[in-house]
């Protein structure tokens, strides 16, 4: 059996990869007569100066033919005496990139056309970054239209000396530079001919001649054993199989296998490659697995003997964003990763690629064609392994969740650990997310005052005017925290200092949920209320409501005073415990002198401003 | 461990994407024409889910149109398989009378293109897989394994979704439709030598025997039944004939041939100096017009 070698051919528009590819099947006499016949009549329609269009073999839409251009991959199947091959033929416009992509996802090699004329490209560097992006690692450099450079050794030299330097940044497993002419035929398929006399300064053969020789490792895989269960099958009460396609290594009758991310462990009690009962299996192989045992397994796990592989829910990736619509941090997408379909958002953009220089920009968001490093988080663990130790459990693509367009596919650079505190915080989808997602600034309205002097009052008719606005808000006041979170304190000073304590880490908690909260607290002491400033940063924002004792006593809405007055409750303040006004608040107001609805609009207009 | 065969992969492929296709889409029907391509599909089918039976059914779109030996082939496998067989016939076609001698390119849209589209709402089916490859044609090597069709069943060769690796997109929204090709990266000599390799039955118009034909614009058609009208100066003629795909028995042309056993059909495909689909007369109407009728909802 002859190998397979599934390449693709890339490089901006213009550069004649069609052509090319083209002129390949039809000089090896690779094409059936009728294709050749079609070609020769397509080719009449369309005519440039009355040759045969080599590259309208290749582009079967309507549309490409019209224009002239490439719009998505085309497949071709050709075998020669040596190889069999499929080809890619993939776009040059930068329009389509997405679609070259879905080339190079397939292939072991790429072909990667120059122009002489022009040389390397900012699109030719896309293509080499994309291609490495999907996991190529040999490369052939078919340096093309030669013949209008009148076949000059100098140009050539020159262009090799770029894709060098160019190169060198990626992981390459091998490299071949060719000059040719795809409308001329020079060393296209064979040396022979007029190309040696042509260009007498390369020796290296022709295009075709290297394809039959070339060795593609695969993409490095891990040795053990792992495979992705794509669906348990259960024709009846007595027969519980496990369904996949063996990703690595081999597995028999009886050899323990662990399922990721449960760490459950069993033993293999028969394997069928598709319809056989053949007791082993192999990398490639569709299998069915029975277990020894009856665990937790279904669509999504991942089982293996040893691997590297972990359950994870966060990790670092290259992303190749392909929708119209942007990446934008703290959106939910739908991610795809081996078997698996989880819901999954980016946490933080790390940069941005330059596709021309390979400069780390950064980022807030990600647009259609470009290259990205981010964090991604997913909304449980899975099984998952760096894309160059294991392709299948390393790539993943993002799928739109309103119109199921697939937006983007990527790499899996690293996992990341939740233990690690360092990683976690700053990869944590944060506080700016989860605010924007509101569309707010986050703020603590923090009012203190005399009991009666109209904090609640003020606090109710804020957070009313708030909602309206589609604020997202949070009152915290002596009813909905003193009898729950704080039922265990009292009255005295150091319960009143927890109290305040408790109450400002929970202000800022929804602070860093994205939440406006509004707090109606007497919180006497100065020292409490900075140690509250402390502790909610710069959200925090301090309303003295200063109506004076005598107005509150007079008010005495709950009776309190008089109960306070009369010796009944202990450490009341403003009677038996002090009040410290603050100096300077952020803004004070005498409900004596203000309406409620005017001190309101007058605290709005102050956070609202930042 | 060793290296898998070509056909070991394409087989581990088509599998593949079959289990995916059962594990995630809601109602899944694989469409069944009889032909060889068709067969080796459903062979798959049975291998991929074994022990269980595969969990959707067949669907065959009769034109009423098709070779005789065909739809007896599709009864006897349907039985002795125990699969379920839906067959499906816009009846409101055959009423009008629409036929391939006098209606052509209408024929094949109502009652094929059209009859699919109805059959699959009808059933509210939301993946249909069929037997199509790349190497058959300019338009169908450019499509992806999963085709997106919308509510209307049309393809939007210009907006494709993206494939990358074994990462398939399966989800769809209310009213559209996925064509999946598991056999998209097979040649028509894989398919041969992989009948040959698992034994597959297929059926016998595909071996050259003694058939009545007439010659007409170039290629020979089939006399399968009365409903066939000679013009003036044709006559029905005994040839050892095969065909190298089977449709409409009218839209059919053979091939004279003495390939009468899978080897000797493999050696003539071999050498083969004509592509498949020139055997289909619909092809022929005009550049392009796969792609038109794929657009407009044929599979």
């Amino acid at each position: 059996m002859k190998s397979l070698l599934k390449f693709i051919t890339c490089g901006s528009v213009d550069d004649g990869k069609s052509t090319l590819i083209g002129h390949m099947l039809y000089d090896a006499k690779l094409i059936f007569a009728d294709q050749e016949k079609a070609l020769e009549l397509d080719s009449r329609i369309g005519s440039r100066e009355g040759k045969i269009d080599y590259s309208l073999l290749l582009d079967g839409l309507m549309a490409e033919r019209e224009q002239g251009i490439t719009i998505d991959v085309a497949y071709r199947y050709f075998t020669t005496e040596k190889r069999s091959f499929i080809v890619a033929d993939t776009p040059g416009h930068e329009e389509y990139t997405r679609n070259m992509a879905v080339g190079a996802s397939f292939a072991d090699a790429a072909v990667i056309l120059i122009d002489a004329t022009q040389g390397m490209l900012v699109q030719t560097r896309r293509h080499i970054r994309i291609c490495s992006l999907m996991g190529i690692r040999h490369f052939v450099f078919a340096v093309n239209k030669m013949d209008l450079v009148h076949y000059e050794k100098s140009v050539f030299d020159k262009i090799v000396r770029d894709v060098k330097r160019f190169v060198s940044e990626f992981d390459i497993g091998s490299m071949k530079i060719i000059p040719v002419s795809a409308t001329e035929g020079d060393n296209v398929t064979r040396t022979m001919g007029a190309s040696p006399v042509r260009m007498p300064w390369y020796r290296g053969g022709a295009l075709l001649e290297y394809l039959e020789e070339i060795e593609v490792s695969d993409l490095s895989r891990p040795e053990e054993f792992v495979m992705a269960i794509q669906r348990v099958s259960r024709p009846n009460h007595n027969f519980r199989g496990f369904q996949g396609q063996v990703n690595s290594g081999e597995i028999s009758v009886g050899d323990e296998i662990t399922v990721l991310p449960s760490g459950e462990q069993a033993n293999v009690a028969a394997v069928y490659v598709a319809d056989q009962n053949t007791g082993s299996a192999q990398a490639g192989q569709p299998v069915t697995i029975q277990l020894d045992r009856e665990i937790d397994i279904s669509r999504g796990c991942v089982i293996c003997k040893a691997t590297k592989a972990e359950g994870a829910n966060m990790f670092t990736a290259k992303l190749f964003w392909m929708d119209e619509e942007a990446l934008l941090p703290g959106r939910n997408y739908w991610v795809k990763l081996g078997t698996k379909m989880i819901p999954a958002s980016v946490m933080d953009i790390k940069y941005k690629i330059d596709v021309n220089s390979g400069e780390q920009i950064p980022a807030e968001k990600i647009h259609k064609n470009e290259l990205a490093v981010c964090d991604v988080i997913l909304s449980e663990k899975c099984a998952i392994d760096q894309f160059d130790r294991d392709k299948d459990l390393g790539s993943f693509i993002f799928i739109n969740r309103v119109t199921n367009m697939t937006s983007a596919c990527g790499t899996v650079m690293h996992t990341l650990r939740r233990s690690n505190n360092l990683v976690w915080q700053e990869t944590d989808i944060t506080k700016k997310i989860r605010s924007e997602q509101k569309g707010q600034t986050p703020k603590t309205v923090w009012f203190t005052g005399l009991s009666g002097s109209g904090k609640s009052t003020l606090a109710n008719e804020l957070e009313k005017r708030l909602v309206a606005m589609g604020r997202h808000t949070m009152l915290l006041d002596g009813d909905n925290v003193r009898m729950g979170l704080n039922k265990n304190l009292g009255f005295t000073e150091a319960d009143r200092v927890e109290n305040i304590r408790r109450i400002a880490e929970v202000a800022k908690l929804m602070n860093d949920a994205g939440l406006i909260v509004l707090t109606a607290f007497i919180s006497p002491y100065k020292k409490d209320r900075e140690n509250a400033r402390e502790i909610i940063g710069e959200d925090f924002f301090e309303v003295y409501v200063s109506t004076p004792i005598e107005e509150c006593e007079r008010r005495d809405v709950k009776g309190l005073y008089r109960k306070a007055r009369r010796g009944e409750i202990p450490n009341f303040t403003g009677i038996t415990s002090p009040y410290e006004a603050p100096d300077t608040p952020d803004f004070a107001v005498d409900t004596r002198e203000t309406s409620v609805e005017e001190a309101v609009s007058m605290i709005l207009e102050q956070i609202e401003k930042g | 461990m060793r290296e898998l065969t070509h056909l070991e992969q394409l087989e581990a492929e088509a599998i593949y994407i079959m289990r995916e296709v059962a594990a995630e889409c809601e109602k899944p029907v694989m469409l069944y024409s009889i032909g060889k391509d068709s067969s080796v599909m459903l062979h798959l089918a049975l291998k991929a889910f074994y022990p269980e039976k595969p969990p959707f059914p067949f669907m065959h779109i009769d034109t009423t149109w098709k070779f005789k030996e065909m739809i007896t082939f599709r009864d006897e496998t349907a039985k002795r398989l125990g699969i379920e067989m839906l067959v499906y016939t816009n009846e409101e076609g055959v009423r009008q009378g629409i036929n391939p001698f006098d209606h052509g390119a209408a024929y094949t849209d109502i009652m094929k293109t059209q009859a699919l589209k109805q059959a699959l709402d009808l059933y509210g089916f939301t993946a249909a897989f069929g037997g199509g490859r790349r190497d058959e044609e300019k338009s169908r090597a450019k499509e992806r394994i999963f085709s997106f069709r919308n509510a209307q069943h049309a393809w939007d060769p210009k907006n494709q979704r993206p494939e990358m690796w074994k990462l398939y997109n399966t989800k769809i929204n209310k009213g559209e439709s996925i064509r999946v090709f598991p056999l998209s990266n097979w040649t028509e000599k894989d398919i041969w030598q992989y009948i040959r390799q698992e034994k597959i039955e297929i059926v016998p118009l595909y071996f050259a025997k003694e058939r009545p034909v007439v010659y007409r614009d170039g290629n020979i058609i089939m006399v399968d039944d009365d409903r066939m009208k000679l013009k003036p100066g044709e006559k029905v003629e005994k040839k050892k004939v095969r065909f190298r795909t089977l449709g409409c028995y009218p839209l059919t042309g053979g091939a004279e041939s003495e390939a009468d056993t899978l080897d000797a059909i493999i050696e003539e495909t071999l050498q083969a100096i004509t592509s498949e689909r020139t055997s289909r007369v619909i092809d022929h109407e005009a550049a392009g017009s796969m792609e038109r009728r794929k657009r407009e909802g044929y599979f």
